[in-house]
């Protein structure tokens, strides 16, 4: 069960952790269920017309087509303006129905039998072999990527410039920085980390693709990354903890627990709620913590 | 070299002119769609656009699908208007169904039409309205993101919706599919013209809109919520609560979701099943942005999404293309808009080649 | 105010080269000729003032030489040879650093690290500490590089300002109103850092309408006046008056004597100490003041003492003011909204003219409604018909420039915002006026005017307090004077007994008279509870 937790944690942390990029520049993309499920579907797509062994190369273009989302999100919010929610609301209902669209076509078909996940030799210890060593690439690479993440903002100049601008656009651009080309270039790269959290969906996790896919996992992004007051580790551990609670559900009616299973299946949400609630209780304390730009528009001239 | 100048305020003419812009945008990429889908672009786009207004069924089904949008597209743009993020429509439309649902199955041969649809309307209102309260309170007592909140309590009413059609609700002669019984008779939303779907919601739609029109442009109260959207400092200065707006606004729209959810149960469904929600309470969003936030343009919005989602139905079974595109279609249409009316907030200047990067002279 | 040394002569006089040098440079915007053939030059090593009223073009002058806006017409050289400034970044590369009067700052970090985003690449982050430890030691600027500026007061964030611009090493350095913010005594340790830097070469351009300061400080002075430079003189060897008749064009009018007559007691503020709302508030302690009918009392201070809380208490922003500490005619008001208070006649013109005194995108006829409850009717019902003939009314009686009821608030310069904001409340016939700045960035026509309307509303019976960071607006306006610091009240004097020393003195906190003990303060709620209004 664990092991599942981790799997189905990871699709969370790729998508949060892209989502926190967008946030310390202080752009809110609601986007991400629309970018995850692009990039599932381009992942998909892509792998069905690969040879076996090149899987790595769909992944490639699920970022690359949730980057492409993301540019067309970012030239409404950022280029002209336009009211953050609405452009991220309109890009998540866009991608749903656009990724159902093109997708139909690939509903029946089948990709090949995957390879077995994990490090050989590793993967084969007893006991720990599978729990440590039997996970998918990407569950290895997301665990660097945040590491990467934290390094990269709070200790390298770049990320440093990506904190101020999320802190405040204004007193960057009078300091002469390019804030509207930051803000794109971090929308753009959460986008694509979107895109191969989809992408690890319906090619490593279902292995499958139909309509939907997502089921709101995106949403669910956007909410950890207040959970986790926009830190990257803390990221991880909320995916992992949401992934283990959806595992529950499972988890529980396998056992027998007669809890039903509908009731169950609103943990995850309710948790949400619950720590949402919990954060956002001290005005002051979020005040500190969280992006003080977080979806105000930046025109620079006013 | 062309360049973007920001102007002092939005251009009204072409703040006018932003829908109509949008509508050509859409229509002209729609066309671009099905060349690539090999379907001859004309003929698609006339059953797109053109065949659901063609007939009295026509516009019964239009009505049918116009009602539930406008009735929470309605309620969306008062809380848009005060700066209120309610993503969770969705979830408020299923609550209301929910409790209209259990007054309906309360129904008995002997009830009378006179309490029983004022009963379900009563229900369908309380129901959407606890349901935004929770939105409320959490956002009110403890700052936590409307936007989130909301968002998550739609999965929440979908599970619990769920739950009861699997379970307690369960119609025991029903073959074992998820669904309530079919409601008596008594409980149905009178229709307007026999052999067709069309209800009252629509006149309940109608005259929401003149209040809510009322309400924003001709009350006090209107106007406080909307200075607390636009100016949150200048609401404080003036003395306006904002807490009352933020109440006012979800409740508002709670209602008016919950009631739309009522209507459409006890109207066209006359059930209850998890096929309840297909995404109402979301493209309400799009209809009131698309409406400007104006009641009068979210009658012309709700029919126009609508459209779009009847012609969706039309070319899935008449071209064989995926429903889905009803989606596309709705998203490029909101795409178009924001960005035509972020737009009218700019001036074209023209700016010589040589001096690029310097001030631009007006031209 | 100490006076400058001699060694300013020999460094200013010794270098024939000209630091920079403006030649006949024009620009205009719409509606308004900013600059129009100005020339001005710079020495190595010169603190060179640039004097002017507010409007005068003095702000565009120097965007124009930092690379912000390009000139239509006209030259700049630098250090003889000829340039055209594209941007900031060329600017800085040149060697030309400005410190902006509306700080560049974020509050979640460092001081070293918001130096360090204001400089170009290739530095370490370490290597900046030290420099902004070295740097700040050496010339008198204590900071601790890491420490986060939110904890900063304004006048250390200033500071930061300052330190950025040094720390690029730049051979010009721009000062753009940098006392606004500052008592005296941070004025002088100010102006002692200034010197040093001309001592070593780096020419100062000091922006400012202040005339004592200018003269105290720079060695030479280019005066603007409605976009033309009308002068260059030593302002070592002006005065006062000279100055001024330069920068207003001929010799400024006494304010007329008033001779106001008092009645009763309208507005009683007793005991009234606050908690701060929210981190980096301050709390009001123990603030006592009476004002009485036909009275122009003013509340001088430098910005961050308690203006804002004392406003907000006064106004109803903020409703934690314990019962019986402020009383309206008689009436307890300490815990009433502004609705309630603007019924009793108290009516309040903030600092902040668009997004708190009116809503950019309504029309004026709109924005009357924001104070004007008269302006509804019965069940909740606006009523549109008056509420433009209002506006209308505002804009002929107060001649605000605009071009009808239902031109959006945003839309209108700053002076004619002011003038409909200040009419609005005025016209509705207050017993007591509260202004925040009135006026603060209009220019003289304006200011007269908005003073003017002012002193006959008090003439007729009402009373004035005036809350501003300009103490020649207070001298202009008020009979008497408070000082507010650290959120205390000083004693109160007449305006013509209130010389500079002295106010300089009360404005660091030290009056002489014992503070009470503050009474047991509300517990610090939320900046939440000030929205539950």
């Amino acid at each position: 069960m664990l092991a599942a937790s981790v799997s189905a944690g990871t699709v969370l942390a790729l998508a949060g952790l892209g989502l926190l990029l967008n946030e310390r520049a202080g752009v809110l993309n609601l986007g991400a269920e629309g970018m995850m499920l692009v990039g599932a579907l381009a992942g998909y797509a892509a792998a069905l017309h690969l040879p076996a062994g090149l899987t790595i190369v769909a992944y490639l273009a699920a970022a690359l087509a949730g980057a492409a989302m993301a540019a067309l999100f970012g030239a409404l919010a950022i280029g002209i303006g336009t009211n953050q929610y609405a452009t991220g609301l309109a890009l998540s209902l866009f991608g749903v129905g656009f990724s159902a669209f093109v997708g139909a076509g690939f509903v029946d078909r089948q990709l090949p039998e995957r390879a077995r996940d994990g490090l050989p030799w590793l993967r084969d210890l007893p006991v720990l072999g599978t729990a440590l060593f039997g996970y998918h690439p990407l569950v290895y690479g997301t665990l660097l990527l945040a590491g990467g993440i934290a390094w990269f903002l709070f200790r390298s100049r770049a990320g440093l410039l990506l904190r101020a601008v999320g802190e405040s656009p204004e007193s960057a651009h009078a300091l002469g920085h390019p804030v509207r080309a930051i803000r794109l270039g971090a929308v753009m790269f959460g986008g694509a980390l979107c895109g191969l959290a989809g992408a690890y969906v319906s090619l490593a996790y279902t292995h499958l693709w139909v309509e939907n896919l997502i089921a709101g996992r995106g949403w669910i992004a956007l909410a950890l990354t207040t959970f986790a007051t926009w830190r990257p580790a803390r990221i991880v551990l909320g995916a992992y903890l949401f992934g283990g609670l959806t595992m529950l559900q499972f988890h529980l009616q396998q056992r027998g627990v007669q809890i039903e299973s509908h009731l169950l299946g609103m943990l995850p949400y309710l948790a949400t709620v619950v720590v949402l609630v919990l954060i956002s209780r001290r005005a002051a304390w979020i005040r500190h913590n969280m992006p003080a730009s977080l979806g105000r528009v930046f025109r620079p001239g006013t | 070299m062309l360049r973007l100048a920001p102007r002092s305020a939005p251009s009204r003419a072409l703040t006018l002119a932003a829908p109509f812009v949008a509508l050509a945008l859409t229509i002209a990429v729609g066309a671009v769609l099905f060349l690539a889908l090999g379907h001859p672009p004309g003929r698609a786009l006339a059953l797109f656009f053109l065949e659901p207004l063609r007939g009295g069924d026509g516009w019964s089904e239009l009505a049918v699908k116009a009602t539930p949008l406008a009735l929470v597209a309605l309620g969306l743009a008062v809380c848009f208007r005060a700066n209120v993020w309610n993503i969770g429509a969705e979830g408020q439309f299923i609550a209301g169904a929910m409790a209209a649902s259990w007054v309906a199955m309360r129904a008995t041969e002997s009830s009378h039409a006179y309490l029983m649809l004022p009963a379900i309307s009563l229900a369908g209102l309380l129901g959407g309205g606890a349901w935004a309260a929770l939105v409320a309170v959490l956002r009110d007592r403890w700052n936590a993101s409307e936007i989130l909140v909301s968002l998550m309590l739609v999965y929440v009413a979908e599970m619990l919706l769920g739950y009861l059609a699997y379970g307690p609700w369960k119609d025991p002669e029903g073959y074992n599919f998820p669904q309530t019984i079919t409601f008596l008779p008594v409980t149905q939303v009178p229709l307007l013209a026999e052999g067709h779907r069309a209800h009252v919601g629509l006149f309940v739609a109608l005259g929401l809109a003149a209040v809510a029109y009322l309400f924003l442009f001709r009350t006090y109260a209107g106007f406080q919520l909307a200075v607390g959207g636009q100016a949150p400092r200048a609401a404080r200065y003036a003395g306006f609560s904002a807490r009352r707006s933020l109440w006012t606004a979800l409740l508002g729209s709670g209602v008016l979701a919950g009631w739309a959810g009522a209507l459409e149960v006890t109207g066209p469904l006359g059930q209850l099943t998890p096929h309840l929600p297909v995404g109402y309470g979301f493209t309400g969003i799009i209809v009131a942005f698309v409406g400007r936030l104006h009641p009068f343009g979210i009658l012309l919005a709700s029919l126009l999404m609508s459209v779009l989602y009847i012609g969706g139905e039309l070319a899935q079974s008449r071209l064989g293309l995926p429903q889905a595109l009803s989606g596309v279609f709705q998203g490029l249409l909101l795409f178009t808009l924001l960005a035509c009316d972020a737009l009218a907030s700019y001036r074209i200047l023209r700016v010589p080649a040589q001096r690029a990067g310097a001030a631009a002279v007006p031209s | 105010m100490p006076r400058p040394d001699a060694a300013d002569d020999r460094v200013a006089g010794s270098s024939p080269v000209p630091r920079l040098t403006l030649t006949n440079v024009s620009k205009r915007f719409p509606g308004v000729q900013a600059n129009d053939r100005v020339s001005l030059s710079v020495r190595p090593g010169e603190l060179h003032a640039v004097l002017g009223e507010n409007g005068a073009g003095k702000s565009t002058l120097m965007k124009i030489i930092y690379g912000a806006v390009r000139p239509d017409e006209g030259t700049l050289a630098w250090n003889g040879a000829p340039v055209a400034i594209h941007d900031p970044r060329q600017a800085r590369a040149l060697g030309i650093a400005m410190v902006f009067q509306h700080f560049a700052l974020f509050e979640t970090l460092t001081v070293a690290e918001n130096v360090w985003l204001g400089l170009g690449r290739g530095r370490a982050r370490q290597d900046v500490a030290r420099e902004v430890e070295r740097v700040s030691a050496g010339y008198g600027l204590q900071l601790d590089p890491g420490q986060l500026v939110s904890g900063l007061s304004v006048g250390e964030r200033q500071r930061v300002e300052i330190l950025r611009a040094l720390l690029t090493r730049p051979q010009l350095l721009i000062l753009d109103e940098p006392t606004a913010v500052l008592t005296p005594q941070m004025v002088e340790r100010l102006f002692v850092t200034l010197r040093r830097l001309a001592a070593e070469g780096c020419s100062v351009l000091y922006i400012s309408h202040k005339l004592d300061e200018v003269r105290a400080l720079c060695t030479s002075c280019t005066v603007l006046r409605a976009g033309r430079a009308v002068a260059t003189v030593d302002p070592r060897r002006e005065t006062n008056r000279s100055l001024s008749e330069l920068m207003l064009g001929a010799a400024p009018p006494a304010p007329p004597v008033r001779a106001a007559r008092l009645g009763d007691e309208i507005l009683s503020l007793r005991g009234l100490s606050l908690a701060a709302g929210d981190a980096g508030g301050i709390a009001l302690r123990g603030v006592d003041l009476a004002l009485r009918a036909g009275e122009i009392v003013g509340v001088a201070g430098v910005s961050g003492n308690g203006q804002a809380e004392l406003l907000a208490a006064l106004s109803g922003e903020d409703r934690r003011a314990p019962a019986g500490t402020i009383h309206l005619g008689g009436r307890d008001v300490s815990g009433a909204s502004p609705r309630a208070r603007r019924a009793l006649g108290l009516h309040f013109v903030p600092e902040e003219r668009l997004g708190r005194g009116a809503v950019p995108a309504l029309p004026l006829a709109a924005n009357t409604l924001l104070t004007r409850r008269e302006l509804v009717g019965a069940g909740g019902w606006l009523r549109t018909r008056r509420m433009r003939t209002l506006a209308a009314d505002l804009i002929a009686r107060f001649g605000v420039s605009a071009r009808g009821p239902d031109t959006p608030a945003g839309s209108l310069s700053g002076g004619n915002l002011q003038k409909f904001i200040v009419g609005r409340e005025i016209d509705a016939g207050p017993r007591l006026l509260v202004v925040a700045q009135p006026t603060w960035g209009l220019d003289v026509g304006a200011a007269a005017q908005i003073r003017r309307e002012i002193v006959a509303l008090c003439d007729a019976g009402a009373a004035a307090l005036i809350v501003s960071e300009d103490m020649e607006e207070l001298f202009e306006l008020c009979s008497e004077l408070v000082v507010i610091a650290r959120g205390r009240l000083s004693p109160r004097i007449a305006v013509r007994d209130a010389t500079p020393a002295l106010i300089g003195q009360w404005m660091s906190g030290l009056f002489h008279e014992a503070t009470p003990e503050p009474p047991p303060s509300p517990p610090l709620v939320s900046s939440r509870a000030e929205a539950r209004a």
